[in-house]
This record gives C-alpha cells, sequence and structure tokens, in this order.
C-alpha cells in the first residue's frame, strides 16, 4: 500500500514500528482512541500533545507494559504482539523512563549491565562489561563522565540521562523510545542529550522522542506524531511543518489555519487516516 | 583487548584512557575525598576499634592484651558477628529482621534436643538446626516480599513466635546440655599451632595472589586500576593483622601447668570461610549485584527484569541460615540451651555489629566485613567493660551509645552523601 519511490529519499525498509488504530480503555476511560504511530529505523520521531494526550499510555502499550485493547502492531513489518515487557527487550525494544531506572548506589557500568550482567561461570565478568560499556559510551562519543566506575549518584542530571540511554543502546536495540529526556535538564546538558539521540538515529536505530519541548522537537526530529486527546491529529516531517501548525494540532486537533496540506512519512498510513478523522475540520 | 587500541580508537576519551593510570598519591587523595563527601565505609568503626582497644590496654596493662583474654574476644565476638553478617543481606535491601536473635535459639535448641534425646549424629543435627533457620527465613521473606508486610513486624511476629517455639522445644524452664565433643570444639578448642600458622599463611598468600591478578588482569585489559603500591600495602596491613593474631593466639594462654591452651580458635577459621563466601557472593557473582540494585531501587531494578520479590526472599534466607548457625555457636560455647537462647541482647547486638562497621540501615550500603568490625568494637566493649569491673548495665548503656552514634554517623554522612552527590 506504500508508494516508497514518491516520498522516501532513498532505499525504503519497513518502519521498525508501526502502530495501525491502537486502542487501549481503562474501564470507562478511553486513553487511546485510535493511535497510528510510525517510527523508521535512521529516524528519530517525535511524539507530542498535552498533558493526558495518552503519550505516556501509547510507550506503555509499546513497551508492553499494558496491551493494546485493540490496533495493530507491526515490528519491522511483521505482526507482533508485545504481551510483557521482555518481549518488547527481546524484539528490541528499549524505553529510557523518565524516572530514569538507575540504581544511584551502583556504578555506570552495573547500572548498564543490570539485569543482564555478563559472567565467567558463576562470576562476574567485569573486565569485559567494564570495556563494553566503555566502548558504547565512546561510541555514542560521550565524553563527559570523568570514570565509568563512579557510582550514578555522583552524576548530574545529563550524565544520568547519558547512562540510561547508552544502556538501551548496549543491547542491540533497533527502538528506543525516550520519554521527556530533556525535561529536567540544563541547556547545555539539553543540548549534549539531543545530539545523543540524534547520533542514535543516525546509527540507524529508530528513536521516538516524547517531548513538551518544541524547540527539542524540532531541532533533532525527522517526524513529527501529535496525539490529541487519545487519537492521532497527525504525522508530519518535521522540514514541512511549522511550530505553529504543531501547536495547533496539539491544543485543537486539527489545523485551522489552512496551509499547506500536510506531507506525511509514508503515504496510505498516517495520511490516509488523517484525513479520515480531520476530514471534518479541514475543510 | 590492549590498551594501545583503546588509546588509538578514542584517544581522547577519558573513558577509554586506560593509559592514564591513577598514581598512589592520586589514589589516596581520592579516598580521602570519598570520605569527605560522605562515603566512610568502615572507618569509624576501625578508628573506634583502635581507640577502644588502646584504652582498655592503658587501663588494664595485665588483662586486657593478654594471649587468654584476646584468645576470649574472639569466642565471645563468634556469635554475634556470624548473625550480623546475615543481618547486613537484609539491610542491604532496605528490610530487618528482628527474629534472628530467637532464629539462633531455634536452631540451637533443635540440634541440641535431637542430639540429646534422639541420638542423632552432630552432622544430622546441626543440619536439621541449619534448615529450621532457613525456613524461618523462607518464612519471612514470604510474608516480606509477596504478602507485602514491612519486615519489622513479618520478623517482630516470627520474633514472637520463635521464642515461643524455642520455649515449647526446651519444655519450659528446662535447660538442655550438650555433649557432643564436636559441637562443643567449635567454641572451646583450638586448632594445633602449626596448623593455625598454616592457614594464616595460606589466607595471606592467597589474598595477596588473587589481588594481584586482579590488578594485572584489568591492567592488561587497559582498565583502571588501583596504583600497584596500594595494593601492596593492603597485603602488608592484612598479612601483618593474620600473622600477628595468630602469634598471639598461638602462645600458651593456661594459668596452670596441668593443660596446654594455646593456638587459634576452631571458631576463627569457620568464621572466616563464612565471611569470604558471603563476601563472594555478594560481590562477585549477579545475584549479589542485585541485592544492591534492589536496595539502591527497587522499582528500576524491576524494570532491569530482575526479580525483586525472590532477591528480598533470598536474602530473609541467607540471613536466618546464619543466624542458625551462630546459634549453634552459642550452644557450643555455653555448652547448654536455655530457653532463653539468642534473646536479651543478641540481636540488638547483632543489629548493632553491622550498623557500627558501616552497614546502611537504609539500604543499598554495606559490606560483609563490616559486620566482623562492628561485631569486633561490641566485643571489645563488652570484655574491656567487664575486666574494668563494671555491671552488665552500664554495659548495655555504653553499647547503646555507641550504636547511636554509628547510626547517627550512618543517617549524617547519607545526608552529606546526597549534598555531595555520593550516594
Amino acid at each position: 500500500m506504500t508508494d516508497p519511490a514518491t516520498h522516501a529519499p532513498d532505499l525504503v525498509p519497513p518502519p521498525t514500528l508501526e502502530v495501525r488504530g491502537g486502542l487501549k480503555n481503562f474501564g470507562a476511560v478511553h486513553a487511546l482512541r485510535g493511535v497510528d504511530l510510525v517510527a523508521r529505523p535512521g529516524e528519530v520521531t517525535a511524539l507530542v500533545g498535552d498533558n493526558g494526550a495518552g503519550k505516556s499510555t501509547l510507550i506503555k502499550c509499546i513497551a508492553g507494559i499494558y496491551a493494546f485493547d485493540a490496533g495493530e502492531v507491526l515490528f519491522e513489518g511483521q505482526p507482533a504482539h508485545i504481551a510483557d515487557p521482555s518481549k518488547a527487550n527481546e524484539l528490541g525494544i528499549e524505553v529510557v523512563y523518565q524516572d530514569l531506572a538507575l540504581c544511584d548506589n551502583l556504578d555506570i557500568v552495573h547500572n548498564m549491565f543490570l539485569g543482564r550482567e555478563l559472567k565467567k561461570g558463576i562470576r562476574l565478568d567485569e573486565s569485559t562489561m567494564e570495556r563494553q560499556a566503555a566502548e558504547v559510551l565512546a561510541s555514542l562519543s560521550v565524553r563527559t563522565v570523568r570514570s565509568i566506575r563512579q557510582h550514578v549518584a555522583s552524576l548530574s542530571g545529563g550524565q544520568r540521562q547519558t547512562v540510561a540511554i547508552a544502556r538501551a543502546v548496549l543491547w542491540n536495540s533497533k527502538l528506543v523510545i525516550l520519554d521527556e529526556p530533556t525535561a529536567a535538564l540544563g541547556v547545555a546538558q539539553t543540548e549534549q542529550v539531543l545530539q545523543l539521540v540524534r547520533r542514535l538515529a543516525d546509527a540507524g536505530l529508530a528513536v521516538v522522542l516524547v517531548s513538551h519541548n518544541m524547540n527539542d522537537v524540532f531541532e533533532v526530529a525527522d517526524s513529527i506524531s501529535v496525539l490529541y486527546l487519545g487519537q492521532t491529529a497527525a504525522q508530519l516531517r518535521a522540514a514541512d511543518t511549522t511550530r505553529a501548525q504543531i501547536i495547533e494540532l496539539i491544543t485543537s486537533g486539527s489545523q485551522e489555519s489552512g496551509g499547506p496540506v500536510t506531507v506525511p512519512p509514508a503515504p496510505g498510513t498516517a495520511a490516509a487516516k488523517l484525513d479520515t478523522k480531520n476530514g471534518s475540520t479541514q475543510a | 583487548m590492549s590498551t594501545s587500541t583503546v588509546s588509538s580508537s578514542a584517544p581522547s576519551s577519558p573513558l577509554t584512557a586506560a593509559v592514564e593510570q591513577p598514581t598512589f598519591g592520586e589514589a589516596v587523595s581520592n579516598y580521602v575525598t570519598k570520605v569527605r563527601g560522605g562515603d566512610m565505609g568502615s572507618l569509624p568503626a576501625l578508628l573506634a576499634l583502635v581507640v577502644l582497644i588502646f584504652a582498655f590496654i592503658a587501663l588494664r596493662p595485665q588483662t586486657f592484651p593478654s594471649a587468654l583474654n584476646f584468645a576470649n574476644l574472639f569466642q565471645q565476638g563468634a556469635v554475634i558477628s556470624t548473625i550480623s553478617m546475615g543481618i547486613v543481606f537484609v539491610l542491604l535491601i532496605g528490610e530487618i529482621d528482628l527474629s534472628a536473635g530467637f532464629t539462633s535459639g531455634l536452631a540451637g535448641s533443635t540440634m541440641a534436643i535431637l542430639l540429646l534425646n534422639h541420638g542423632w549424629a552432630w552432622y544430622l543435627a546441626v543440619l536439621a538446626g541449619v534448615v529450621a533457620g532457613a525456613i524461618v527465613g523462607l518464612w519471612n521473606g514470604f510474608l516480606v516480599a509477596k504478602v507485602g508486610i514491612p519486615s519489622f513486624i513479618a520478623t517482630l511476629a516470627a520474633f514472637l513466635a520463635l521464642q515461643g517455639a524455642v520455649l515449647l522445644i526446651i519444655s519450659n524452664g528446662g535447660n538442655v546440655p550438650v555433649h557432643d565433643k564436636v559441637i562443643l570444639a567449635i567454641e572451646n578448642k583450638n586448632l594445633p599451632v602449626i596448623w593455625g600458622w598454616a592457614l594464616g599463611v595460606l589466607a595471606v598468600l592467597a589474598y595477596a595472589a588473587g589481588s594481584l591478578n586482579t590488578w594485572a588482569s584489568r591492567r592488561r585489559n587497559g582498565l583502571l586500576a588501583v596504583p600497584l603500591g596500594l595494593v601492596v600495602v593492603k597485603i602488608v596491613v592484612l598479612a601483618a593483622f593474620v600473622l600477628g593474631a595468630v602469634a598471639l593466639l598461638s602462645q600458651e594462654r593456661s594459668r596452670t601447668t596441668f593443660v596446654s591452651i594455646k593456638g587459634v580458635p576452631i571458631v576463627v577459621p569457620i568464621i572466616v570461610v563464612l565471611a569470604l563466601l558471603l563476601g563472594f557472593v555478594l560481590t562477585r557473582t549477579a545475584f549479589g549485584r542485585h541485592i544492591y540494585a534492589v536496595g539502591g531501587n527497587a522499582e528500576a531494578t524491576r524494570r532491569a527484569g530482575i526479580p525483586v520479590a525472590r532477591v528480598r526472599i533470598a536474602c530473609f534466607i541467607i540471613c536466618s541460615t546464619m543466624a542458625a548457625i551462630a546459634g549453634i555457636f552459642a550452644a557450643s560455647r555455653a555448652t547448654s540451651v536455655d530457653p532463653n537462647a539468642g534473646g536479651s541482647n543478641t540481636l540488638l547486638y547483632a543489629v548493632g555489629a553491622a550498623v557500627i562497621g558501616g552497614t546502611s540501615l537504609f539500604g543499598g550500603k554495606g559490606r560483609v566485613i563490616d559486620a566482623l568490625i562492628g561485631g569486633a568494637v561490641i566485643a571489645v566493649i563488652d570484655n574491656g567493660m567487664g575486666l574494668l569491673g563494671y555491671s552488665a548495665g552500664v554495659k548495655y548503656i555504653v553499647t547503646g551509645a555507641v550504636l547511636a552514634a554509628a547510626a547517627a554517623v550512618d543517617a549524617l554522612s547519607r545526608r552529606r552523601a546526597r549534598a555531595t552527590g555520593r550516594v
């Protein structure tokens, strides 16, 4: 149904993750009422929306913490049922949560390998873990950490975020979901983390970046998916969109101001849905 | 990967700049920074130990530093230290086990009854006592990790129930004597002098080989290693301590000429082996790492896919099992088991030993050696004040004050650690 020749810049592999018509209810609350999301390898896909729009629920469904009540999930083009977090890890989905999930009393190496320690017999293989951790951090061009044997407690917010992201990268992951990675950071640290996010995508990973911050989104995102009241309002190419359009979509779920018709990342998926959903208001 | 490959692939990264090994002076100043930052570990306890030892030597130069009293210290400290090593595991996950004292009583009385009334072989009776302890741990762990009862309450319930169980086993007011030669030997007999020296030298050589090997392999792998000088200093200090202790314990300490008492008490190598085993589990295995992780951030540990409840239950089982082993030591030392075995101050001394040694009450920070250092502090106070002729009342007050001081050090260093970004 897609036509790669017209829109994709070069050869297009199937999206790493595609969610179609995702639905999730909590009792009488309809948290997700038809969500579409496409995350492509080598791209940063920003997921934006106001508080309560369903961003957290959506990523928890993708991470296997909740299950969609209805809808379709394709992972690398194949239908996937993500029943629990371990299944998500198996597929190569790693989530970096907002509250970080690092142990302050362990050092960087221990945190990066937590739950997946390398062993020699029954002993921990500290040398190999330390070397691999150093290699991953070096490959992400992280040069701000003094020693990878220091406790995470002694790191700054940006460094902690870096460790959490590096941990997600360590496991040959294909899709990394970052939940507001810059929310608590200062200007310089935000810049560092955003550069890191960009490098992840440049390394060929699919990155989903949940963010409130339009500056961040427009700085790194290739594609922007807007959630409005549990529905996907639109998924647009960042290059063809203005900040005002996105903010309008976030606040009203549609674009009143006219403007050029949005260009979806791939025709036939988000665009088709966008038309059906917003047809009345678009006119 | 060799050092050169690392440095050539990422020359400017401090992470992989393994060529920049810290010098001796830098390592020392790093340690000073760490201590000033609030991460004091066992330092206060070691200082207290040294001060106490010198104070008691000054006050009682005839009796306190004698070979007889030195051996006594080990035998007195054995029970508390052994329970305390187990307590470290529950403290590490941020919990407490108030029932450990009577768990030791349960194990001791179970063993004693099986030996006396049922004629079991000593090893089967010991096994039964240890298994009884492990079951208590499983129960406590289940209540805390699965049912969700705060450990303070769950183990308080076990404390009461086990006190009753010990009474029932010993059948009210009785006193079960222990006659088994092997059990009695644990706390009352010594290794032949030559064995003591052999084990001491062997221990030092093994430590030296192990730490030099670790150092060499880290250097080989291009990882940051502590300076060789520091490794050697540690080996020398350990050798001096171990061989000095063996020398002192190898002296004749009998007061009469009819019997000869000399050599390392048998309980000492047993405790050393237990400590090495638990230390290995805690620092060298994935399970040990998970214990620290649960104590540091249980939610993060869960998200990392680690079965947190199972880790918690395992810690309670380890704690109770160690308490059971200590119960056997106590029965050996007292040559009998009475209904108050493991009661009165046993538990509080054991928790106190772990905390005095530097294990945090807040979880996530502590080592097995803390229990031994803290146990030594308590044994020295108990012993030294006894020699000074103070009553039990005064000893309790002083020990309580030391525990309060240790807990204060823990809480304050934690606050300082937060302020300086170390936990």
